[in-house]
């Protein structure tokens, strides 16, 4: 089970023939993820990863071809915009943009375009999925997670690597552990995950790991509180980050007295969301809520 | 990135929306040609003075004078060019004022507020007025919300005419002037939008006791990553608004802040660069800085950021806390073992190494001669360097 990615999710990476979309593509095949091809307009035809999978001229092909319903994108910025949508275009069912720096303005337009199709998008600026003994689409380092029970969310990168290593000590694996990115418009919020955990059998407890900037942990708090029967265990990273200034993430910003840590981590409390204070104490606090 | 009112009335201007004109000057001999040159281009008798610099407040501040004279025009340049401009967005140190922008003065009947900027829980644009111009909009926002209306923009259709209309009438504009104000906000979500603005803000804008509608004030900041599509934009950077350390620090890929406490940080990602800041906080201490290494952090890259770090006289120790999944923990090791060597190190560092290659760092910073405190996890490192930062 776990959600989004498993075993059998046939995966194409956009932008394989790149330095970056190699060497991830060969990390995702030697984690055991079933990666059918690589798409790079220009080169179909060509084969990577040392000959190991095909190279097609577009997603459509792919997805023709090999069945490809998973994409993982390493497009460069100007390009990844377009990249997503010809994806989305071509029926990918689940699209996950790596990429770092895509101008908003184009996001926007993304999102807009995304939402008229069926695709699910996870990203931009974002570390990926992974599903321990499933399957990576990403660049998650996949040594540090292993199989169980426990979903991750999260805003962030390492930060994520922090959480899952600290459940680890406490003897708690993951069902799937996803980076949604810190940028202001992203494709897959807290909230759609949140019900995607709360659906999997798999699942027992899910760790929401959110930043300042946005109200998209409030949204989640929210629906937590009446749909979610499992425990949730939440950590804000940033309580010490100056109003007004942006925090490495682009969407890391405090532009409203809302957006700060400590009002978001007040509103999850309210929401019955059990809240670390420290980001040392995300896999103890995972394991007083399983107590529970 | 932000730009000054003068650069953003300029872009106003070449989109033709009216503004409040004036000459922008930096050296205090160019006073009299500047005043002189308002009067003559655009027939004014009296005169703004306003401060220029990269931060909300300037009026409450002192630095925006009313002058009726030419006389009093001199004075208050002199009186704010190279003035320390103390507002609530520039911290208690303030900001020196190093440009300061000689701007006819209207008669005023009316003030209104406009803006646009992304709405992230909708992933749209969205323009808003209000009839309360002049004010915070923040404070708007809070005591009366009723006074500020919005129309989002649906993406790929831009601002329609409709809405144009819905918000000329939201501030109570009639006829000509509403007619007027049509045009403006069509014309600023143009700019809004070629010119990948993160916000644009018109506070305010004005109807004048002639009759017409125009922009006495101007404020836009631009999306960073959109940067590479708009030379004109880029080449409007004011270095001296920004902290010397942090410009250093961008080129050489790092994304550090400056922060007022007395714990170096380093850290790879920006969610746990903050994490590391909080439990800091937490502990006692008070995080220096916020740095994020970035995932392709190599030898080069923690060098630099150790010479930043240091380089703020503030700083008691470091920490340096990398969780190593792409980054690999032994090349970070091998940075901070050159970087000790080359930089004269004088306060302590505490070194909390994790993830890929963690076991091999740990014997390279071992069985090297530099002097460093080794911590076990994220809570080890923040105790011990939270210590060593109490006892310096």
């Amino acid at each position: 089970m776990a959600i989004l990615v498993n075993k059998d999710s046939k995966i194409i990476v956009q932008g394989i023939t790149g330095s970056e979309g190699t060497f991830h593509a060969t990390q995702c095949l030697e984690y055991g993820g079933n990666v059918v091809g690589g798409v790079t307009p220009g080169k179909g035809g060509q084969t990577a990863l040392e000959g190991k999978v095909p190279v097609f001229n577009s997603c459509a092909e792919a997805r023709e071809q090999v069945g490809a319903n998973v994409s993982l994108i390493f497009v460069p910025p100007p390009f990844a915009a377009d990249a997503i949508m010809e994806a989305a275009a071509a029926g990918i069912e689940l699209i996950v943009c790596i990429t770092e720096g895509i101008p908003v303005a184009q996001m926007v337009e993304v999102k807009a375009f995304v939402d008229t199709t069926d695709s699910r998008f996870i990203g931009p600026n974002c570390p990926g999925i992974l599903t321990p003994e499933g399957a990576k689409v990403g660049i998650m380092p996949g040594f540090i997670a292993k199989k169980g029970s426990v979903g991750v969310i999260s805003k962030s990168g390492t930060l994520t690597y922090e959480a899952v290593d600290q459940l680890g000590q406490q003897g708690l694996g993951q069902s799937t552990c996803i980076g949604i990115g810190g940028d202001p418009i992203i494709g897959t919020t807290m909230k759609d995950l949140l019900e995607m955990f709360e659906a999997d059998p798999e699942t027992e407890a899910i760790v929401m790991i959110g930043e300042i900037g946005g109200s998209m942990e409030i949204e989640a708090a929210q629906y937590a509180k009446d749909h979610v029967s499992k425990p949730v265990i939440g950590f804000i990273a940033g309580q010490t980050a100056p109003p007004g200034r942006r925090m490495g993430h682009a969407g890391a910003i405090v532009s409203g007295a809302d957006e700060s840590a400590a009002a978001k981590k007040k509103l999850m409390a309210e929401c019955g969301i059990l809240v670390s204070e420290s980001p040392a104490d995300i896999g103890r606090t995972v394991v007083e809520a399983l107590k529970k | 990135m932000k730009i000054h009112e003068f650069q953003a009335k300029e872009l106003l201007k070449g989109y033709g929306i009216p503004i409040q004109d004036g000459v922008t000057i930096e050296d205090p001999a160019q006073a009299e040609a500047a005043v002189d040159q308002v009067n003559k281009e655009f027939g004014a008798e009296q005169y703004v003075i306003k401060a220029q610099i990269h931060a909300g407040g300037r009026g409450k501040g002192g630095g925006v004078k009313f002058s009726t004279t030419r006389e009093s025009a001199l004075e208050n340049i002199q009186k704010i060019l190279g003035m320390t401009l103390i507002t609530h967005q520039t911290g208690a140190d303030g900001r020196l004022v190093k440009k300061v922008m000689v701007a006819q003065a209207l008669d005023i009947s009316k003030e209104f507020y406009a803006a646009i900027t992304l709405d992230r829980a909708s992933g749209k644009d969205v323009f808003m007025v209000s009839s309360e111009g002049g004010m915070e909009i923040e404070e708007v926002a809070k005591t009366s919300p009723e006074k500020i209306v919005r129309e989002a923009i649906v993406p790929g259709f831009g601002l329609r005419p409709f809405q144009a209309r819905n918000l000329a009438r939201a501030l109570g504009l009639e006829g000509q002037a509403a007619k007027q104000a049509m045009g403006i906000f069509q014309k600023l979500y143009k700019l809004y939008r070629e010119k990948d603005c993160s916000i644009v803000e018109i506070n305010p804008l004005v109807t004048t006791e002639q009759g017409d509608v125009v922009a006495l004030d101007a404020k836009m900041n631009f999306d960073d990553n959109a940067l590479y599509m708009h030379k004109d934009i880029v080449e409007m950077r004011d270095l001296d608004e920004e902290d010397p350390s942090e410009v250093e620090a961008a080129e050489f890929n790092l994304n550090y802040i400056k922060l007022d406490g007395s714990v170096g940080c380093m850290v790879n990602g920006a969610g746990l660069a903050m994490a590391t800041m909080d439990i800091i906080k937490q502990r006692g201490g008070s995080p220096a800085n916020f740095l994020d290494v970035g995932g392709g952090a190599n030898v080069e890259t923690v060098k630099n950021g150790f010479r930043i770090i240091l380089s703020d006289p503030n700083v008691k120790a470091v920490l340096i806390n990398i969780f190593g999944g792409i980054v690999r923990c032994d090349r970070i090791a091998n940075g901070i073992i050159e970087a000790v060597k080359v930089l004269d190190l004088n306060v302590p560092v505490v070194v909390r190494l994790a993830g890929t290659n963690a076991e091999i760092a740990k014997e390279l910073l071992a069985n090297s001669d530099v002097d460093l405190i080794s911590a076990d996890s994220f809570e080890d490192a923040a105790n011990k360097v939270v210590e060593a930062a109490r006892q310096a």
